[in-house]
């Protein structure tokens, strides 16, 4: 499958009902959760190592905003990325792959869960700098927007990165240059295990953004369809060449932040009190509302995503290890000459 | 035209190492279109040093683009740039600036291509003056190159001459990987002749800018000055020095550095960079791997005072390698 086929083939792409379009995003994010799920199980059976960040229960944002890129369009993303790879077209074998430290991963084996990379899909990572990301996303947009390329690029980061003095030099340059940056900001209230609160005197960080001179507004981000609706309307904005915009996804995540993390910080009736706003419940209520879902459709789904998921942990674990003879290749591109 | 011109004048142009950087910039911005200059005070002011004036009336705001004082943000976006198909320059104004942007040259510029298994290619390159001697004080004035030296992922380029600050950018440019360029601030204004047709020069050999049997001076860029300098002195007094310019600083010319060794068996090892944990230290290092038993004497370092860079000018010079302590430094492995 070409990499234009993988976008286009994503599950809700061009559906041609609403009730088959839902359906596509509830799939989306049940995959999304259920990858993620089995990742915390490989993760405590040791096969996967190193940090694992996983967004369970911010869902919707991945799968809400990537149904509305096209395949010129580009994505830096950050380490709890596994979400936005997947729902960018990214093959699950391969992510998961990626997962295990395996040769047929994306990366080969050498960026683990925080550096998933597919250049065919312009998805650049995958960084685990935080606001790391934001320098690389406007530079492939001035590089597109130079070349009269259409592309716009989504910059994922999260409320952590807002802090970072390179969000503030990204925000006000994209601003200044008219660059075709869409800025997801993903605030799940929690930079690791410090309240937004706790570190910021202004909190509305939509309205922070908006002193750029970026157009902002904050989004529900657990309801898939309103950041499907509102990624829409920003990214007509950006293609129409009204600049850069920031959306606030209001979001959070139900699990640690790492598999290191025994939650301190929060209290579990908070958790409690998100999960009833859980994404995918969300839509799937919505569904059967409108009479666009049964419990017997949503289970066949369910199953089949399970059974392509263990085909991809199944092939993960099969599949080799980089030969170390080649841990040096690609320090430099090949065939300029190493360094001795 | 009815002046006459001296033959040994036809085809060559008088220039500067300034000039020379503003006409390989110029030349591959005619020539390449995805090349852009993009940095603080490029355009309207015309660089910090002046190397790109001119440069903005010649190919406008677009391709000669002013930033803001965004370090951070600007080298980021070369970079991203570059891996969506363009050909940036970036320029910063000093190495000791830089450290706003390290995050993004060593995080992202150096890894991206081993981290995502060969796929993310930065072909950028970033130019940053170094070094001191304008009493500038402590601020604006190390000689951090070293440092970058010791990352895989970069290559590291240091023109000493006006033949490489002319020649070296363009091969940068077609380098796929990340180059830094590094400047010294006392050249700038270093005048010469060039061919007129001074063509582009490769950024992977270290060059014998003096040959002699005696010892050999290691240097690179604002040294090399001085250590030809002090190889005349040396000459004077019956010491036969061969002086190697690195050029290079990653991947090192091991091999034209233990061919000099070879011939002279001595060798004192020129740099502005701090001695602790320094270039100069890797050069020592590779030659006592390599060459142990070629050495008649042992190795002399000439490096900066281990100070942050003074501003009195006095204290200034007293901290940086000079001409009498390479000769000193010669004359005792000469012995």
């Amino acid at each position: 499958m070409s990499k234009r086929q993988a976008i286009a083939a994503r599950p809700s792409a061009a559906a041609p009902t609403r009730a088959a379009h839902r359906l596509g995003l509830l799939r989306e994010m049940t995959t999304i959760r259920l990858f993620e799920e089995r990742c915390i199980e490989l993760y405590s059976a040791e096969k996967i190592r190193g940090f694992l960040h996983v967004a369970i229960g911010e869902e919707a944002v991945a799968a809400g905003v990537m149904q509305n890129l096209l395949p010129e369009d580009a994505v830096v993303s950050t380490y709890r990325e596994h979400g936005h790879a997947i729902a960018r077209g990214m093959p699950k074998d391969v992510v998961m792959a990626e997962m295990l430290g395996r040769l047929t991963g994306c990366s080969r084996g050498r960026g683990g869960s925080m550096h998933l990379f597919d250049a065919g899909l312009r998805f650049y990572g995958g960084n685990a700098i935080v606001g790391g990301g934001l320098p690389l996303a406007i530079g492939v947009a001035l590089a597109d927007k130079m070349t009269g390329r259409r592309g716009v690029t989504a910059c994922f980061f999260g409320d952590g990165a807002f802090a970072e003095g390179e969000f503030h030099e990204c925000a006000n340059l994209a601003a200044l240059w008219r660059l075709p940056v869409l800025f997801v900001c993903e605030n799940n209230l929690y930079a690791m295990g410090t309240a937004l609160a706790r570190t910021h005197a202004q909190t509305d960080l939509a309205l922070r953004a908006a002193s750029y001179g970026l157009a902002s507004w904050p989004v529900d981000g657990m309801d898939v369809l309103a950041v499907e609706e509102a990624t829409g309307r920003a990214l007509d904005r950006v293609r129409n060449g009204g600049g850069p915009c920031f959306l606030e996804m209001r979001t959070y995540r139900f699990r640690a932040h790492s598999m290191f993390d025994p939650e301190l910080y929060r209290d579990k009736a908070e958790v409690a009190e998100w999960r009833k706003r859980d994404p995918i419940e969300l839509l799937a209520t919505r569904m059967k509302q409108d009479d666009e879902l049964t419990d017997s459709d949503r289970e066949a789904m369910r199953a089949q995503v399970e059974a392509e998921i263990d085909q991809a942990a199944q092939a993960a674990e099969g599949a080799p290890l980089e030969p170390v003879e080649e841990l040096t290749r690609f320090v430099y591109t090949e065939g300029t000459g190493g360094v001795r | 035209m009815t002046t006459t011109t001296t033959p040994a004048a036809v085809g060559t142009i008088q220039t500067t190492y300034r000039e020379a950087l503003r006409e390989a910039i110029r030349e591959a911005l005619r020539e390449d279109e995805r090349v852009f200059l993009m940095g603080e005070d490029v355009g309207r002011y015309g660089g910090c040093f002046a190397v790109s004036l001119g440069l903005l009336a010649e190919f406008g705001p677009e391709r000669i683009r002013d930033t803001p004082l965004s370090e951070s943000a600007f080298v980021g976006a070369g970079i991203g740039a570059a891996i969506a198909g363009m050909r940036p320059i970036v320029e910063i104004m000093t190495v000791n600036f830089s450290l706003l942007a390290l995050d993004q040259i060593l995080n992202n510029a150096a890894t991206l291509l081993h981290m995502s298994g060969g796929q993310v290619h930065v072909p950028l390159v970033i130019r940053m003056t170094t070094g001191a001697g304008r009493q500038l004080a402590a601020q604006h004035s190390h000689s951090l190159e070293g440092w970058y030296a010791h990352i895989p992922g970069l290559k590291i380029v240091a023109p000493g001459t006006l033949e490489d600050a002319r020649g070296m950018l363009w091969t940068a440019l077609e380098d796929p990987d990340p180059v830094l360029v590094f400047e010294h601030s006392s050249l700038y204004n270093m005048s010469g002749t060039l061919p007129a047709d001074a063509g582009h020069r490769d950024i992977q050999r270290a060059a014998v800018r003096r040959s002699g049997s005696d010892v050999t001076l290691v240097s690179y860029g604002g040294s090399l000055p001085k250590t030809l300098q002090a190889a005349e002195s040396l000459a004077a007094d019956g010491i036969d020095a061969e002086v190697v310019d690195l050029r290079v600083l990653r991947p090192l010319d091991d091999e034209t550095i233990m061919g000099s060794v070879r011939r002279t068996h001595r060798l004192v090892i020129v740099d502005e960079g701090w001695r602790t944990g320094s270039l100069s230290a890797e050069i020592s290092a590779r030659v006592t791997e390599q060459c142990f038993f070629e050495l008649d004497s042992p190795i002399e370092r000439v490096c900066s005072e281990e100070v942050p860079i003074p501003y009195s000018k006095h204290l200034e010079q007293a901290a940086l390698p000079q001409p009498e302590k390479i000769v000193a430094a010669a004359r005792r492995v000469v012995g």
